[in-house]
């Protein structure tokens, strides 16, 4: 991998007894915006400050355009980080803060003020640049703590869930305005978030975490239509997950048997007759079948049905008693509850995922 | 409910009932409840704080006539208090001495709370209250301690004598105003580093890992980040250690020898006592109580100009708004 901007090599962490990140190895591309996603505890974070260097890994090599980067301390790394809560000096004013990397690089002061005015103008707060940070909103100190990153011009950008803390509305402008960023300067992006939805936004490349591993890595469209693990599909969106049996494999399709009935699906993995597995649908996919008409079918008794606007999402109880969901058009009168209901989908949108 | 009296059963929602008693009545009135919460508390600082500095000034311009106390109105005792040299020249040798001990008790205190705060992990409360622990000792055991450790017969005297590096014991040890400074630094040192140590572990661990994400040395991020933010802990700390032992009149008149008679406590006490000068004495008293004042309203001040909102100095602010309302009583 030459061509990568940053290596991962088997790195581990472990705090105790815990194992927080176990034998991750991956690239990053340069000008990559690339998000670890993941719940709390999986090592997303942990990930991130290693590459930061406030953690030291416990084994592994971190490297930076094929140097080993992994003994050096955070001030000798060309990475900033845009923290959590932000962590700006409460002491400095919203000028000061942004220009401390120039002043402690010993940048003179001349292109240092040129340089701080411009970062400024670029999130738009330089009429506030007199203000405490204590006088700023979430959103603005979120502004400032991105131009106290980038004014620095560093080859890699870490974001640890930076919008974590806005309120809706100002965190999808921020997401788009990052993107756009990542986009304009073409600095490498690395970004961590438990938001699914935000990372499906904004990444090139997601790395879902579980674990301290990678469960799956992928571009966001990618790992939407295909995930290769039940993880994955029930992490990403809304997924119907069906217990099946692998039946066998006919023409690079996956025959499923789900009780009596049999079905097709694809899969991103080999799979062997007998396997225990999973069928995943999204809910978008399933429609009720016409009668007579053929491929994958699966019975099932209607309940609820609950309108939520633009769509109405129908219940299923299958006969195993599992319960699946799939969206009625607008305008679809939804079936009376304790009606019978065969469903049917593409046979590409059934992806056979295992554990 | 209002005009509803006492013991008066109300009814509520689907013909439930209620009956309303008086306390209920004062949790419903904020004055009353205000008045309840506050009436003890006022008057213990009325009767035991308010009323004795009353009389202290007042005594202040109370005339010494043949001996006697008289309720003659004077400003004699001020017109002496600076017509002399002595008094303010007292003061100032007090002070210098405080502003000693204030200046080695900071010295020792704040590498000890930045060890505390940041670098011990294990036994971190263990080692705290080690350093709080003596402060539950009474003070004039620790004073006393002093004198066994310097005395002519003392454990150092004895140490040296028992290494050959003397032959005769050493006799400028106790008696003088070194050992006043040594047991005060001792004595003191605890209250500079509480504020201290309470601002530090304040501060947030991401700053400085902000301050070194942003290039800047462990060093720098000491000098740029954790120092400011640490200065309202040391100007309260500093404020602790020099008001106190600036008023502190036990361990001159215990380790001090002659040297204790340049103290303006030890001064104050003997007005009062073998002087039998009480309007003096109060007016000397008056005097350091203004200094005392001023110099915590201009610590309060600092303090305030440099606590930036955040987490930081939140701690010392409170502990030292705590001790502070100890403090006159110490001084006068």
């Amino acid at each position: 991998m030459t061509t990568s901007l940053l290596d991962l090599r088997h790195v581990s962490k472990r705090f105790g007894e815990f194992v927080a990140v176990d034998d991750l190895s991956m690239a990053v591309a340069p000008g990559e915006f690339l998000t670890f996603l993941g719940a709390s505890g999986s090592g997303k974070t942990t990930t991130l400050r290693m590459i930061a260097g406030f953690e030291l890994p416990t084994s592994g090599e971190i490297l930076m355009e094929g140097a080993p980067i992994t003994q050096l301390p955070p001030f000798k790394r060309d990475i900033n980080t845009v923290f959590q809560h932000y962590a700006l000096f409460p002491h400095m004013s919203v000028r000061e803060n942004v220009g401390y990397g120039l002043r402690m690089r010993k940048v003179p002061a001349a292109e240092r003020a040129r340089r701080v005015t411009e970062a400024l103008d670029m999130v738009q707060m330089g009429h506030l640049e007199a203000r405490a940070p204590r006088q700023l909103s979430g959103g603005q100190q979120q502004r400032v703590a991105l131009a106290r990153a980038l004014i620095n011009r560093p080859r890699v950008l870490l974001l640890d869930e930076p919008l974590g803390a806005l309120d809706l509305k100002l965190r999808k402008e921020m997401q788009l305005e990052l993107k756009h960023l990542n986009r304009q300067l073409g600095l490498t992006f690395i970004y961590v978030t438990h938001d699914q939805e935000e990372a499906l936004t904004m990444s090139d490349r997601i790395a879902l975490m579980r674990n301290g591993r990678i469960e799956q890595l992928s571009a966001p469209q990618e790992m939407y239509d295909r995930p290769v693990t039940r993880y994955v599909a029930d992490f990403i969106g809304e997924s119907n997950l069906l217990r099946a049996t692998v039946r066998g494999v006919e023409g690079g399709e996956v025959v499923l048997g789900i009780g009596p009935a049999t079905v097709r699906a694809v899969s991103a993995r080999p799979w062997a007759a007998g396997a225990e597995a999973w069928l995943a649908v999204r809910p978008e996919y399933l429609r009720p079948a016409a009668p007579g008409e053929s491929g994958n079918r699966l019975d099932g008794t209607a309940r609820e049905s609950v309108f939520t606007g633009s769509i109405t999402r129908q219940y299923v109880t299958m006969p195993d008693g599992s319960s699946v969901v799939f969206h009625l058009p607008a305008g679809t009168t939804p079936p009376a509850a304790g009606s019978s209901l065969t469903l049917t989908w593409p046979v590409e949108r059934g992806i056979c995922v295992g554990e | 409910m209002s005009g509803s009296k006492d013991g008066e059963v109300v009814e509520v929602g689907a013909g439930g009932r209620v009956t309303l008693t008086w306390l209920d009545r004062v949790r419903a009135n904020r004055r009353l409840r205000t008045f309840v919460a506050a009436f003890l508390p006022v008057s213990w600082v009325t009767a035991l704080l308010l009323f004795p500095y009353l009389f202290l000034l007042a005594h202040s311009f109370f005339r010494l006539r043949d001996g006697q106390l008289t309720h003659e109105l004077t400003l004699a005792n001020y017109q002496r208090l600076f017509g002399t040299s002595l008094y303010p020249t007292t003061i100032l040798f007090s002070a210098g001495i405080a502003a000693r001990v204030t200046i080695v008790s900071l010295c020792l205190a704040y590498p000890l709370a930045y060890l505390l705060a940041f670098k011990v992990r294990k036994h971190k409360n263990l080692l705290y209250m080690a350093v709080i622990i003596p402060l539950w000792v009474s003070y004039l055991v620790r004073a006393y301690a002093w004198k066994i450790i310097l005395g002519q017969e003392g454990v150092l005297n004895g140490l040296l004598r028992s290494l050959g590096i003397i032959d005769q014991p050493l006799t400028f040890l106790l008696y003088s105003k070194w050992a006043v400074m040594l047991a005060l630094i001792h004595i003191y040192t605890p209250f500079t580093l509480m504020p201290i140590y309470a601002v530090l572990e304040a501060i947030p661990k991401a700053l400085k890992e902000a301050s070194q994400d942003l290039y800047a040395s462990r060093w720098q991020t000491f000098r740029h980040v954790v120092l400011p933010l640490s200065l309202p802990g040391v100007i309260a700390g500093s404020t602790f250690a020099f008001v106190l032992s600036m008023g502190d009149f036990i361990a001159p008149v215990l380790l001090g020898g002659n040297d204790s008679a340049l103290m303006v406590s030890n001064l104050v006490v003997s007005l009062f006592g073998v002087a039998y000068n009480w309007p003096l004495g109060a007016a000397v008293s008056v005097v350091m109580l203004v200094l005392t004042l001023t110099l915590l309203w201009l610590a309060n001040r600092l303090e305030r100009a440099m606590n930036y909102g955040g987490q930081p100095g939140r701690g010392a602010e409170g502990q030292k708004e705590q001790l502070a309302r100890q403090l006159p009583q110490g001084v006068a």
